[in-house]
C-alpha cells in the first residue's frame, strides 16, 4: 500500500490529481476496518486529515459552512449548529458511538454514501449544498445529487469534498423531527433513518413540508410526492394516511440482515405518521 | 515513514508503515500492553484511548495520523500505590470480572470527567455505549462513574481552594 499525505488543500488537490486511484483518507474510521480484513491491500491512500483549512465552521450571513473534516463530536458541540441545525446535531450525537464521533468527519460520511448515513436526511431536508475541488476547479452540487447508488456518489476522479453549505431555514419551521431506528443505541446501522421540516400557514393549512428517509434506498431520499401532496392541506387524519400510503412510492426498501422491507415502510409510514399528527 | 507523537508525557518516534493501526503501534512497539483488542473493528471499545484529550478507537487508528498528537492510554492513570479516582471508584464498586473491557471503560471515563461530564445515569450510559462489557450488566460500570464523577468535582473545588460543605447528619451537634 501507498500512503500519500496532504498538509493544505493545494496538495491534496494536486495529489489525488496525479492519483485519481488514491483513496481519500478523512476519519478512517469506516477505511480501518476494510484496512483490517486485507481489503485496502496494494491500494493507494490518500491522507487529509492533516488538512486545518478544512476543518473549521464558518458562520456566513444566510448560511453556515461545515468544513469537510469536521469531526461528528465538534459539530454536536457546535452553538449555531444545535440552535438553528438541531437535527444535524441530533444525527451527529448518534452516529457510531463517542469514539467514533471523535475521528468521524461529515466529509467522510457522504463520500462513503451509505444508504443509512445518518447524516443524510437532516442535511436533506436542510437543502445542504456540497463544495468540491479538483485540478477542475471548484464546484458546487445540491445535496442529493451527489448520490448514485449504494456507496456511489456521482464526484469526479480526482474530485475532493471542501465543505458543506447549510442555509439557514427561513422563517423557523413550525415543526421538525429527527429519530433513528436501530437495535443497539450505539455504533448500530439504522434499520431507517428520518428527518422532517413542516413550515404551517396561518390558516392551518401545510406551507411547506420536507421530509427525508434514509436506508430505505439505495441513497438517502426525500418523499417529493408525499411532500407535494400535503402542500395547502389541512393535517386531517385522512390527508395524514394518504400520505403515509403514498410514501411507498419514493422508497424502494429491502430485507437484509439488519430488519426486512415490511418492517421498514411500517416504520417508516409510522414516524411520518407522528410526525404529521398533532 | 516516522510519526513523532507524545504518549502519556513521554515524547516518542515511531519507526514503520504509516498505516499500522494505533493499537499495535502502542503493545508492540512501545510495550504498552494495557490496551485490549475486543473487536478490530471500533464495535466494542476496549481499545479506548485518547488523542487530544478526545477517546478514539486505537484499532481504527492508522499511526500515521497521529503526527504531533498527544496519546493517552490507561498506564498513565494511577499507579497500585496511588490509585486515579476512577481506579479506585471501579474497585470499590466492583466493576471489572473478567476486567478485559475496563481499560477501554477507564480511558472514556476519564474523558467524561474530565470534560466536565455530569453524574446522571442515563448521560454517563450514552458516552459509554461504544464500550461493552460481557460480565457485568453495566451497572457497576455506572455506579463507579457517577461516584467518580462526584469525587473529581469535589478534588477540582479542593484544589480552587473552594469550601463545599459535606452533607450534615442529622441530629449531630457541634461539640
Amino acid at each position: 500500500m501507498k500512503f500519500l499525505k496532504a498538509h493544505t488543500p493545494d496538495e491534496a488537490v494536486r495529489l489525488f490529481g496525479q492519483h485519481p486511484e488514491a483513496i481519500p483518507l478523512a476519519g478512517a474510521t469506516d477505511a480501518m476496518v476494510a484496512w483490517n480484513v486485507g481489503r485496502l491491500n496494494g491500494k493507494i491512500i490518500l491522507d487529509l486529515s492533516a488538512i486545518d483549512e478544512w476543518k473549521t465552521i464558518q458562520i456566513l450571513r444566510n448560511s453556515l459552512k461545515i468544513g469537510s473534516l469536521v469531526t461528528h463530536a465538534e459539530i454536536q458541540r457546535h452553538p449555531v449548529i444545535r440552535k438553528k441545525f438541531s437535527l444535524l446535531a441530533q444525527a451527529s450525537s448518534q452516529i457510531g458511538s463517542t469514539q467514533v464521533q471523535n475521528r468521524g468527519t461529515i466529509g467522510g460520511n457522504i463520500a462513503n454514501a451509505s444508504p443509512a448515513g445518518d447524516t443524510f436526511p437532516p442535511l436533506a431536508v436542510y437543502n445542504a449544498l456540497i463544495h468540491t475541488v479538483s485540478f477542475r476547479g471548484p464546484r458546487v452540487l445540491a445535496f442529493l445529487d451527489v448520490f448514485a447508488w449504494v456507496k456511489k456518489t456521482r464526484l469526479h476522479p480526482s474530485e475532493l469534498i471542501e465543505a458543506v453549505e447549510i442555509p439557514y431555514p427561513s422563517p423557523v419551521p413550525k415543526r421538525w423531527m429527527f429519530r433513528k431506528v436501530g437495535t443497539r443505541s450505539a455504533m448500530i446501522i439504522s434499520k431507517t433513518v428520518a428527518a422532517g421540516l413542516l413550515w404551517m400557514n396561518k390558516d392551518a393549512t401545510v406551507n411547506k413540508l420536507r421530509f427525508a428517509l434514509g436506508s430505505v434506498a439505495p441513497t438517502v431520499k426525500r418523499l417529493k410526492t408525499a411532500e407535494a401532496f400535503v402542500a395547502g392541506k389541512r393535517l386531517t387524519p385522512d390527508v395524514v394516511e394518504h400520505a403515509c400510503r403514498i410514501m411507498a412510492d419514493d422508497i424502494s426498501p429491502i430485507d437484509d440482515i439488519r430488519s426486512t422491507a415490511e418492517y421498514r415502510l411500517q416504520v417508516s409510514q409510522n414516524l411520518l405518521r407522528s410526525f404529521l399528527k398533532f | 515513514m516516522v510519526v513523532k507523537f507524545v504518549v502519556n508525557s513521554k515524547k516518542r518516534a515511531y519507526k514503520g508503515p504509516p498505516f499500522k493501526r494505533l493499537i499495535d503501534v502502542l503493545r508492540d512497539d512501545f510495550g504498552l500492553t494495557g490496551t485490549k483488542e475486543g473487536c478490530g473493528e471500533g464495535e466494542c471499545g476496549a481499545c479506548t484511548v485518547l488523542i487530544d484529550g478526545q477517546p478514539v478507537n486505537s484499532c481504527l487508528v492508522p499511526v500515521g495520523q497521529v503526527e504531533n498528537c498527544k496519546v493517552e492510554t490507561v498506564e498513565s492513570l494511577g499507579s497500585s500505590a496511588e490509585l486515579h479516582i476512577l481506579q479506585k471508584a471501579f474497585l470499590e464498586e466492583g466493576s471489572a470480572q473478567c476486567g478485559f473491557c475496563t481499560p477501554g471503560m477507564l480511558m472514556t471515563s476519564l474523558a467524561w470527567i474530565r470534560n466536565g461530564g455530569s453524574d446522571k445515569s442515563q448521560e454517563i450510559r450514552e458516552y459509554l455505549a461504544g464500550n461493552l462489557c460481557r460480565c457485568t450488566g453495566y451497572q457497576h460500570i455506572i455506579n463507579a462513574v457517577i461516584g467518580a464523577v462526584r469525587e473529581y468535582k469535589k478534588a477540582k473545588a479542593r484544589r480552587k481552594g473552594l469550601f463545599l460543605p459535606s452533607p450534615r447528619v442529622s441530629g449531630e451537634r457541634a461539640g
